[in-house]
């Protein structure tokens, strides 16, 4: 049945996080951008939500709710609206969760789940990215072999999102006698791992004040019980879904935030003595802008609700919603930036912190997943 | 909460339509080469949509609500390789009903509904001069006794030759503007009122379109739509603004009618590349495609999101909510991958695509009219501007 209703639940969580995110991430998301580091006060009052607790079943000490792709789409579209590096940082952790849950056994999520329906933040997160240029998740040259009843894993993970915070990863490796996502595996590696070393990253264009880190991982020991799923296994095409999803629902929500932010400044801006909004240059600009941040989120619930019910069609909406947004929300913030000419540029303003997170965000699969 | 999934009884029909609309691809071109002549009611071979209809009795009322399902279907029908008839925008009834119909039932006094309800009307706006900006249209009626006299030129009446009469625009007060813009209602064989011409055109052939000359045209008083006589005076007459609704219930319609071209052209194009061993592994990633199999994937995007902006737009009808901005965003789209996606298979699929062995360059013609007609897609850019800067259409031309 096709209909665009949102629950009662999820509608109340979208207008929450979109007041959260104006008044407390966007005026201060030049700040901390600037500062590149999100302060803990934020992620704490980001958990204070309950998103993730929320998620856990009952018997983990959790609020029993269904795990929602759905619910995650909408409530990173409206934290993407305040400030998608604090959003990335507050939503970081639920890759870890989401993947428990789909995919864990009963051991695993017995022994994760229950620190995250707790009051402290607790900080996680999926390293999927690598060195090489062209990065494929299907191609990923880090491996893990079995050794005995364990693995020994191998290779290097780039840009892994919370990474100077993290107390635990999930590590995607990718089985060195097999290829294709049939082929990878995901593995809880805790941070103090013998064989893991966490180096901070030095820089990166966008979501600045997100920490991220490298992961170098010699032989990595881990036993059995790390590989998420056990001898099942994941299915990483899902789960690489959900990521590519995630970071399509928060750069939609960076998109809406520019299109409402060029508006005003349209009405006010006045060249050759009228305003520049009055102009169809730069009017039809805006409805493009418009009209695209509509369609895109479409295009991104469409896939979240395909991934949320593991309907057979979802990787295909996940591969078009990524495709879509990545071509489209690029566009809106550079054109949003162009509505603003100069003073775009200048670094007092948005703009240029809203394009650079847009092309990161289209780039990287991740760092937040539906 | 928000489901995109088809039920099964949805899949069947949709499944059915599609390969009922697949029963005349032999004769797909047939209104070309008898562009001149009247259709029959049933070409050799032709399944009918009588095996659809009882179909619907196996919905459940919770199923996708039925705007939104005739959308779905109206995509599903226009994609279909056979031969279309009219504008192929949804499923043929048993009744002719024209856009004139239309106007009629959200203008008309109870009288006029009764009277002329069951005639086949299309609509008259457009003249060789005025196209989009439909308040400097030219023609005029002037009283006269119990009379209307319209004298003008009216061009690119859809449904102009095959139907029982048309609803025409005039004005009966130049001077007025807008407000003095009024819907009349003019039969066939009216004194003064002539069938100029039929169109030739690049697609849309099964559906024709006509000129009309109104020379001292004379017509019954009661041909007035709504019955409104008079000239208010400060912005449109209930009439114009009651005519103009129609448009806020025909948009998506004939949104759905473009993506249905971009999604047949697209559907012949996947086919048509998977012989020869070109397909998109949806597993994938971005990185690893081929120059086409990334084309393919654009395409497949840009038809979807397409899809979607119509699937919303009905959907919030459904929900008796406002939907007049949506409307417009889909018709936007609609015209957009009209274009862009049968243009775009075309050049996946090289030079043989050209040739009438194949039915994919006719996607192109017959849905490139879909961001033109229902207004341009700069018309409905010029609509969305409004709206979200806040500006009226005097401010913001």
């Amino acid at each position: 049945m096709i209909s665009f209703q949102l629950t009662d639940e999820q509608a109340m969580i979208r207008d929450s996080l979109k007041g959260f995110a104006a008044e407390v991430l966007a005026p201060t998301a030049r700040a901390i951008d600037e500062a590149g580091e999100v302060p803990a006060s934020v992620i704490k009052a980001g958990w204070d939500f309950g998103l993730l607790a929320a998620s856990v079943p009952e018997a983990y000490g959790g609020g029993g709710a269904e795990r929602s792709c759905m619910t995650n789409a909408v409530a990173l579209e409206a934290l993407g609206g305040g400030c998608a590096s604090q959003g990335a940082a507050i939503m970081a952790p639920g890759q870890f969760v989401g993947a428990l849950l789909d995919f864990g056994t009963e051991d695993q999520k017995a022994e994760h789940l229950p620190q995250f329906a707790g009051e402290t933040p607790v900080a996680c997160s999926l390293a999927i990215q690598e060195s090489q240029f062209g990065f494929a998740a299907e191609n990923q040259r880090t491996t893990a072999v079995r050794k005995g009843n364990g693995w020994i894993l191998n290779g290097e993970k780039r840009l892994v999102p919370l990474g100077g915070q993290a107390s635990q990863f999930l590590v995607l490796a990718r089985d060195p006698d097999s290829s294709g996502l049939g082929a990878v595996s995901a593995f809880i590696v805790p941070r103090d791992t013998e064989g893991l070393t966490v180096t901070d990253e030095a820089g990166t264009q966008g979501l600045k004040p997100l920490s991220k880190a490298r992961l170098t991982l010699t032989d990595l020991a881990l036993p059995g019980s790390a590989r998420l799923g056990g001898e099942a296994g994941i299915d990483a095409l899902r789960l690489v879904s959900q990521a590519r999803v995630g970071a399509a629902a928060l750069v939609l929500g960076l998109a809406r935030q520019a299109t409402d932010f060029a508006i005003p400044y349209a009405r006010e801006r006045v060249a050759f003595g009228e305003p520049i909004g009055k102009k169809q240059s730069i009017a039809f600009m805006l409805a493009d802008m418009h009209i695209e941040c509509e369609t895109m989120r479409w295009m991104v619930w469409k896939a979240a609700s395909l991934l949320e019910h593991n309907d057979p069609g979802a990787p295909k909406a996940a591969a078009l919603a990524q495709d879509y947004v990545r071509r489209k929300a690029v566009k809106i913030a550079d054109d949003a930036l162009q509505i603003f000419g100069g003073h775009g540029f200048i670094r007092d303003l948005p703009l240029e912190m809203w394009l650079r997170n847009a092309r990161t965000l289209t780039v990287l699969d991740g760092p937040v997943s539906v | 909460m928000a489901d995109f999934r088809l039920s099964e009884v949805d899949q069947k029909i949709l499944d059915t339509v599609i390969a009922v609309g697949n029963s005349t691809e032999r004769h797909t071109r047939y209104y070309e080469d008898h562009e001149d002549e009247i259709p029959p009611a049933r070409l050799e071979g032709e399944r009918g949509f009588e095996e659809v209809l009882p179909m619907f009795g196996e919905r459940k009322p919770d199923d996708t609500p039925m705007m939104t399902f005739m959308m779905a279907l109206s995509i599903a029908r226009g994609s279909a390789r056979g031969v279309t008839r009219g504008l192929g925008l949804g499923m043929p009834t048993g009744r002719a009903a024209g856009l004139g119909n239309a106007a009629l039932q959200s203008a008309g006094t109870p009288e006029q509904k009764a009277k002329w309800g069951n005639l086949f009307l299309a609509m008259s706006i457009t003249e060789p001069g005025v196209g989009s900006d439909t308040k400097a249209i030219q023609t005029t009626a002037r009283l006269d006794g119990d009379e209307w006299v319209l004298n003008g030129d009216k061009i690119f009446v859809t449904d102009g030759v095959r139907c029982d009469g048309a609803i025409v625009w005039a004005t009966i007060d130049k001077s007025a503007g807008r407000a003095g813009i009024k819907s009349f209602l003019v039969l066939k064989g009216a004194p003064g009122f002539e069938l100029v011409r039929k169109e030739k055109k690049m697609g849309i052939r099964s559906s024709d379109t006509a000129a009309y000359a109104f020379r001292d045209c004379r017509i019954p008083r009661d041909s007035l739509l709504g019955g409104d006589e008079t000239v208010p005076k400060g912005g449109g007459s209930a009439s114009y603004r009651g005519v103009m609704k129609t448009f806020n219930m025909t948009r998506p319609a004939v949104a759905s009618g473009g993506v249905s071209k971009a999604r047949g052209a697209l559907d012949f194009a996947i086919e048509a590349l998977a012989k020869e061993g070109v397909s998109v592994d949806w597993s994938r990633s971005p990185g690893q495609r081929s120059a086409v199999e990334q084309r393919l994937v654009e395409l497949e995007a840009d038809t979807e999101a397409a899809a979607l902006t119509v699937l919303h737009a009905s959907w919030l009808s459904d929900m008796r909510q406002p939907n007049n901005l949506e409307s417009s965003i889909c018709k936007a789209k609609g015209g957009e991958v009209c274009r862009t996606v049968p243009q775009g298979a075309m050049e996946v699929l090289g030079g043989m695509s050209i040739s009438h062995d194949h039915v994919v360059e006719k996607f192109l013609r017959d849905g490139r009219i879909s961001d033109i007609y229902e207004g341009t897609g700069q018309i409905q850019r010029l609509i969305i501007a409004r709206e979200i800067l806040g500006y009226s259409s005097e401010e913001l031309t």
